[in-house]
């Protein structure tokens, strides 16, 4: 037996996710058991197996646990404000079209605070494949209630239990007009995988919902664990249903959650929208951003 | 592996072997590669590292199969594994060691 | 380099100021414009909306202004010169993302068409009480910089600058219009393109791997890398280092922050601009802008009818504020008369510079109209004994 003595960093970077991941900022500020890695990792693969243009997908994360998914990839990165996420990511696919814009955040910044901004891009199927890291909770600041914490739970916010009825999110998005729905849990990692690479391949507004554990907060503040504990829960609740009514994928506090692709159409995007009626009504006089963008140079 | 018949393409078909990698001081003891690798070949070890989370540990080195469960699930990248080359598969049912040490 | 002709409405136009505003900007090569409807501002974006489909420009009316301002820096992260326009209430939900603009050291032109204030004021009527907003309105420590245009030529005119200035200097640049110059219509000449000088977006000559987002170099100002051309970075709205890597130290703030400001404190005499007419042997100097710097010519000429002494110093860019030039002229006057449609904003400034040695007189005016010239005379003559 030979024994080949290695630095931790020299390991590390032959691990399969280093191309894609920052390694210089490993390791990362998430907690024990929290599921963003997770996500992060079948994110780098999705993006690895679909044989994209890595120098032209551009990563848009706005704040909380999850908007710190931006300063790990090795892309063309952006961490911006609180729940505007998708408008700037929205502003950087206009401006230079052949972009592949991917919009990483949580559900408190992508629902709470930038629930104006999501259902708008959904509703013009704006070009964005934005994966949505649901922990119930606003981890980050301490956990408060979020828009998506499940009836009765606790947080800091709402220390007797929420009263709040929380956003389905798949609903939310299929009723806004997103042409590609997909929950899964950071336990489905196989499918989830195929749910992003799938989601690569396709245009408009794709929306992909990981739930995932957060355990210093959501799981500690109610008693369930650690997030370890909430992998085991979701092992034996995750029912996957492809095709479900999202008017029926609610999730209840510590209930069944339903997982599977939901929506899967075809529709214009925002550009090909406007490309077609341009040219519609203006013929010749139209003359369209170019997909290298609006920059003009000598 | 027991058969109730042996299939057609038995000599064809070949069970990856893999060499399982542990980035020891990037684990946080989370435990979900010892949980959910399909060939029990992890378990929790009772070394500490660093920062005091209990690494895994090999247990059944000539079980892996390669199926990446383990690199794809771990939060922190602190696991990976790869696949054996044929002849080093075939060598030896216990893979290299390789023993990690922190740079400072 | 020259401007983009197929930007570039040449000739002579009977145009407000607004359109002017407009124009300007599809002049200077913006290419972008994400709005929100806004009285009075909206005629920039209406305009823009018509034009863009021909030059290869992208217009989209966002659903807020907080959205706006957002696809706007995001929109200028990929070369794209991108501008924004509003009012008094858009100005306020657009200060996070302003504040984003100037920590990430995004190039782009935000035009506040002011109106009465606050909150939803008087929507139609003309006010100028933005101006403190523009230099203070985000939270923390950054120098914006800003103009104010006292006709549609000048909207025309120094929006192009106010571009170039945003590109000069990676700043968010505030554009101060106001609704009378916005909604007045006049005569604006439009030269041809190869008579007007843009600042393109200064690319790194760095190779991906060497590159440094906010490294200088020695330089005031990093340059700049475009999304999808391969390099890579990371920018953030944390405080970062130069790799664009967020750095929560004491250190860092002091380092990086100080910069965000001295690229502009340093460059000061630069960017400063003003016109200045019969300060020398003067006993009152009127400091104005905007619509008020005409009305006030007219109370300036009155009280010469009266054998007062006084001159006038016009801002064009109000911010960064030309402190120098009001401090020389403070030792050798007897006032300083300040009218603006605001209950005393840009007066303090002078008021600071003065520092005592000579008078600082607001002549307020809430908004709704402009002054009555014979205001500005009375408080000329006042000034003046």
């Amino acid at each position: 037996m030979s024994t080949v003595i290695e630095t931790t960093e020299q390991l590390a970077d032959r691990h399969p996710i280093a191309p894609y991941l920052r390694m210089d900022r490993m390791p990362h500020i998430w907690c024990p058991t929290c599921g963003i890695g997770t996500v992060v990792r079948c994110y780098a693969k999705a993006l690895e197996e679909s044989g994209v243009d890595l120098d032209k997908a551009s990563i848009v994360s706005g704040i909380g646990c999850t908007g710190r998914v931006a300063g790990y990839m090795k892309l063309d990165a952006f961490h911006t404000t609180h729940g505007r996420a998708i408008p700037f990511a929205t502003g950087l696919k206009l401006a230079r079209p052949e972009l592949l814009v991917t919009v990483f955040s949580g559900d408190g910044d992508l629902s709470g605070i930038g629930g104006n901004h999501f259902i708008h891009a959904a509703r013009r199927n704006m070009d964005l494949l934005v994966i949505l890291v649901n922990n119930f909770i606003y981890g980050m600041t301490g956990g408060q209630n979020a828009p998506t914490t499940p009836l009765t739970a606790r947080s800091s916010t709402m220390p007797f239990g929420n009263f709040e009825r929380p956003f389905s999110l798949p609903h939310l998005a299929a009723s806004c007009g997103a042409t590609y729905v997909a929950r899964w849990t950071s336990l489905h990692i196989r499918r989830m995988t195929k749910s992003f690479k799938e989601a690569i391949g396709r245009k408009g507004f794709r929306f992909v919902e990981v739930i995932a554990p957060c355990s210093t907060l959501y799981a500690r503040l109610n008693k369930l664990g650690t997030g370890f504990d909430l992998m085991r829960f979701y092992h034996d609740n995750a029912e996957i249903r492809h095709g479900a009514d999202t008017r029926d994928v609610d999730i209840g506090f510590q209930d069944k959650i339903v997982c599977g692709k939901f929506i899967d159409e075809e529709r214009p995007t925002f550009l090909e929208a406007m490309h077609e009626h341009y040219t519609k009504i203006l013929g010749d006089r139209y003359v369209p951003m170019p997909p290298e963008g609006g920059w003009i140079h000598e | 592996m027991k058969y109730w018949r042996k299939p057609l393409d038995f000599d064809q078909v070949k069970i990856p072997q893999g060499e399982v990698s542990i980035v020891s001081e990037r684990c946080k003891g989370c435990g979900f590669c010892v949980e959910y690798c399909p060939k029990d070949v992890l378990v929790m070890s009772e070394d500490f590292n660093k920062k005091g989370y209990h690494p895994p540990k090999v247990v059944k080195s000539g079980e892996c199969v390669n199926c990446n469960l383990c690199e794809m699930i771990c939060p922190d990248y602190a696991i990976f594994s790869s696949e054996l080359a044929d002849d080093a598969a075939n060598a030896a049912a216990q893979p290299g060691e390789r023993a990690e040490v922190s740079a400072s | 380099m020259k401007a983009d002709p197929t930007g570039v409405l040449t000739g002579a136009h009977y145009l407000d100021g607004d359109y002017a505003c407009g124009e300007g900007a599809m002049a200077a090569g913006c290419r972008f414009v994400a709005g929100y409807p806004i009285t009075p501002s909206t005629e920039v974006v209406e305009r823009i909306s018509r034009r863009f489909p021909m030059m290869g420009g992208t217009f989209i009316q966002m659903e807020d202004e907080l959205a706006s301002m957002a696809a706007v820096v995001g929109a200028a992260w990929t070369g794209t010169k991108s501008m924004t326009v509003t009012s008094g209430p858009g100005f306020s939900l657009m200060m996070e993302n302003i504040g984003l603009a100037a920590m990430m050291e995004t190039p782009c032109v935000v035009v506040n068409v002011q109106r009465g204030g606050p909150s939803t004021g008087l929507p139609t009527m003309v006010g100028q009480a933005d101006m403190m907003q523009a230099r203070w309105g985000s939270h923390g420590d950054y120098e914006p910089i800003a103009l104010c245009p006292q006709s549609p030529q000048e909207a025309f005119d120094l929006t192009i600058d106010a571009f170039n200035l945003s590109e000069r200097y990676r700043v968010p640049v505030m554009f101060m219009m106001d609704e009378c110059v916005g909604h007045m219509t006049e005569k604006v000449v439009i030269p041809d393109a190869d008579a007007i000088e843009v600042v393109p977006r200064k690319l790194t000559s760095a190779k991906p791997g060497d590159y440094l987002p906010y490294g200088t170099n020695g330089n005031d100002v990093p340059e700049f890398a475009r999304a999808g051309d391969g390099y890579r970075f990371h920018t953030t709205g944390l405080t970062h280092d130069e790799r664009g890597y967020p750095d929560m130290s004491a250190a860092c703030q002091e380092k990086g922050v100080r910069r965000l400001l001295d690229k502009v404190k340093n460059n000061v005499d630069d960017i400063v601009r003003f016109d200045e007419e019969d300060t020398d042997g003067a006993d009152v100097v009127l400091v104005t802008y905007g619509i008020t710097a005409r009305v006030a010519r007219m109370g300036m000429d009155m009280a010469r009818k009266q054998g007062i002494k006084v001159g006038v110093i016009r801002l064009i860019v109000v911010w960064p504020f030309p402190e120098k030039r009001i401090r020389e002229l403070a030792g050798d006057i007897k006032a300083f008369v300040v009218p603006e449609i605001n209950y005393g904003q840009m007066v303090l400034e002078v008021e600071r510079c003065a520092a005592g040695r000579a008078a600082a007189i607001l002549v307020p005016h809430g908004g709704g109209g402009v002054h009555d010239p014979q205001t500005i005379c009375d408080a000329i003559v006042r000034a003046a004994k």
